[in-house]
């Protein structure tokens, strides 16, 4: 009686992150599956056959685009990890109390305001008319205006900008945990600064990194805003390929199979990274 | 030709921005001695070892580590090692790892650590451990792996901060006895802090009892204990029944005071400075009391009592009565002998008590 009613509980609970998998996760994908597998051959008349993954790796522009955008999105990811530890560190060892809180705060706040208006923000600093340009011109280094904008180092700007918020939070949850004795003693036992980092901070900080990294990979590749507004018609990203093939070209097909290359890519780059660091899934993003 | 002591703390003073956590410290520890320093928390000793670990500066005074001036010289250059209060074993390396850990920063061919690490494991009583993940061991394992860890290097001191505190009693007992086998195995200075008495008493060669930033009074732990020379050394260090009371006769180093509750005592004191009419803090350790159940069986025949026994406190060995004087109304613990001969006394049974004049401390009332 009482077992029955643990569970139904139990299902009304459960329903709606089953209804979540199901509908909005698991049904699209398969969807998507079946157009990617289909080739058209007629006004409405298909057949089942993996040309359009053929046509991936047949055009060079596509695959081209594929891999710059992976290694783009590998670069982003390190360099918010290189930017974002030294903030994490500070705010996580260096600080007490309010002053803690206040960064965390200070790194949080501009995340309130939606994404689109922050790249406009870069784009005001960065165009031609622009701050940067201005004032450059201004204190007189530069006799012209200069172009910020459209280019990869302004699409690297705007993804690091974007993720290092998603980077500095695990990073300061997993040095927060490590006790501060752990680097005295480092030091105690006669370790320099690059010692206690390499061998004390930085290996227990690892699950943290990991978990930083796989989040700020994904954020970049799937990325599609902050490429296009940053970088241009020809910013060359790969989420930009996947709506060209759906809204412009009209080309489901294609388009479908180009987002199921993207996930397979994504899942193997976040592997061989769990790979390479030693660290298991559930370990990084479990906690 | 003298030996300089292994370490030298003169005039040491740590401010803080709203009050002094160290206070003029003075001090030496000669080398190869065990060196405790009793303080209830708060009263600076931790700050005072971490400024001879180097984690703090000092604000004036000298510290001197086989006669060199440790000012200014940071934590990983001193030949100093720490054992913290938690241990602090990396939990991302290997016992090997942990303890090869600082002679790995100083550069040592790889095959020499392993052999040094092999060979202080052994002497720590954990051989074959190197592969070993720190949360596989038992506290106590933990323990002889920290010991571990600072030995290898060979420090000149090796400061302790209360790393027995995290463990259950029977451990505690245990490590005491085996921390001063480590020492003398190893025959290095060793700086010890810690609240409990028991821990400094039974493992040091001098202890330091340490309060508001001052040192009290440095002795061996008989001194300490039966020759405190300070009120607060007397109350800190072991049990003791504090009453006060007023001079009220004085001839040579015998006192007749009057306690507050009006019972006339006689004290015998050595180079006191009190005079007749001054106030008085008292100190009587519970096992100075004789207990009888008969007046005419009590061998020392002065400050004599009748009292009630008000409650029992079993603890073994340590068993106490609370009693409360018949006539004054006074209550005070006494001890209970060891041999069992009260082990039936309950609460409301009338015993005789007399305690010899020279068994009590006593010390003039600050500002009185």
């Amino acid at each position: 009686m009482s077992s029955d009613a643990s569970r139904l509980g139990f299902y009304l609970l459960i329903a709606p992150l089953l209804l979540w998998l199901v509908v909005l996760i698991l049904l699209p994908h398969i969807g998507l599956f079946a157009v990617s597998i289909s080739e058209k051959t007629g006004v409405r008349e298909y057949e089942i056959g993996f040309g359009n993954y053929a046509a991936f790796f047949t055009e060079p522009l596509y695959w081209r685009t594929f891999a710059r955008t992976a290694i783009m999105s590998i670069l982003a990811t390190v360099l918010t990890l290189l930017l974002g530890f030294p903030i994490a560190y500070y705010i996580a060892k260096l600080t007490r109390g309010r002053t803690k809180t206040t960064l965390f705060l200070m790194c949080m706040i501009p995340f309130w305001v939606s994404e689109l208006v922050r790249t406009y923000g870069w784009m005001i600093l960065l165009r031609e008319t622009g701050v940067f340009s201005n004032a450059l011109q201004y204190i007189g280094l530069t006799t012209g205006p200069i172009e910020f904008l459209y280019n990869d180092a302004a699409i690297m700007v705007g993804l690091v900008y974007t993720s290092i918020l998603f980077m500095v939070v695990p990073l300061v949850t997993t040095l927060d945990s490590l006790d501060d004795s752990l680097i005295e003693a480092g030091y105690d036992l006669g370790g320099t600064s690059f010692s206690v980092m390499r061998e004390i901070v930085i290996p227990h900080a690892m699950p943290g990194i990991v978990s930083g990294c796989i989040v700020v990979f994904m954020l970049s590749l799937g990325n599609y805003l902050t490429p296009i507004l940053l970088g241009g018609k020809d910013s060359l990203w790969f989420t930009g390929m996947i709506y060209t093939q759906f809204i412009t070209r009209f080309n489901w097909e294609l388009g479908s199979a180009f987002g199921f290359l993207l996930l397979a890519l994504s899942s193997l780059v976040v592997f061989v990274g769990l790979k390479l660091s030693r660290q298991s899934l559930t370990e990084t993003m479990g906690r | 030709m003298t030996v300089s002591p292994d370490l030298v703390c003169r005039d040491l003073v740590k401010d803080f921005d709203s009050f002094r956590a160290v206070d003029h410290v003075t001090f030496e520890v000669p080398q190869g001695s065990f060196f405790s320093i009793l303080g209830p928390s708060g009263c600076g000793k931790t700050t005072l070892l971490r400024m001879i670990a180097g984690f703090q500066s000092p604000s004036s005074g000298d510290l001197l580590i086989k006669g060199r001036s440790m000012l200014g010289v940071p934590p990983n250059k001193r030949p100093v090692s720490m054992v913290f209060q938690h241990l602090a074993l990396f939990p991302t390396m290997n016992i090997g790892d942990n303890v090869g850990f600082g002679l790995r920063q100083r550069g040592v061919a790889r095959s020499e650590i392993k052999a040094r690490v092999t060979q202080v494991l052994e002497r720590v009583g954990l051989p074959g451990f190197s592969e070993r993940r720190v949360e596989q061991l038992s506290g106590g394992q933990k323990q002889r792996v920290a010991i571990a860890r600072c030995m290898v290097l060979e420090p000149d001191v090796l400061l302790l901060d209360e790393p027995l505190g995290a463990l259950d009693l029977k451990l505690r007992e245990h490590m005491k006895i085996e921390l001063k086998a480590l020492q003398s195995e190893f025959n290095t200075t060793f700086v010890y802090i810690t609240h409990d008495q028991s821990e400094a008493l039974v493992m040091s060669d001098k202890v330091a009892v340490m309060n508001h930033g001052r040192f009290e009074q440095i002795g061996t732990p008989h001194e300490i204990y039966y020759d405190p020379k300070t009120a607060f050394v007397a109350g800190f260090v072991g049990d003791a029944n504090r009453f006060d009371a007023k001079v009220s006769a004085k001839s040579g180093s015998a006192l007749s005071m009057v306690t507050e509750a009006g019972t006339q005592i006689e004290v015998e004191t050595d180079a006191s400075n009190l005079s007749v009419g001054q106030g008085a803090e008292v100190f009587l350790r519970p096992e100075a009391i004789e207990l009888a159940k008969a007046q005419a069986d009590l061998t020392v025949k002065t400050n004599t009592s009748v009292g009630v026994v008000t409650s029992v406190f079993f603890n073994g060995a340590n068993s106490m009565v609370s009693l409360k004087d018949a006539k004054a109304g006074m209550s005070f613990n006494v001890a209970l002998p060891q041999t069992g001969a009260f082990a039936d006394l309950q609460p409301g049974d009338e015993v005789y008590t007399s305690w010899h004049p020279a068994k009590a401390r006593c010390y003039a009332h600050d500002g009185a």
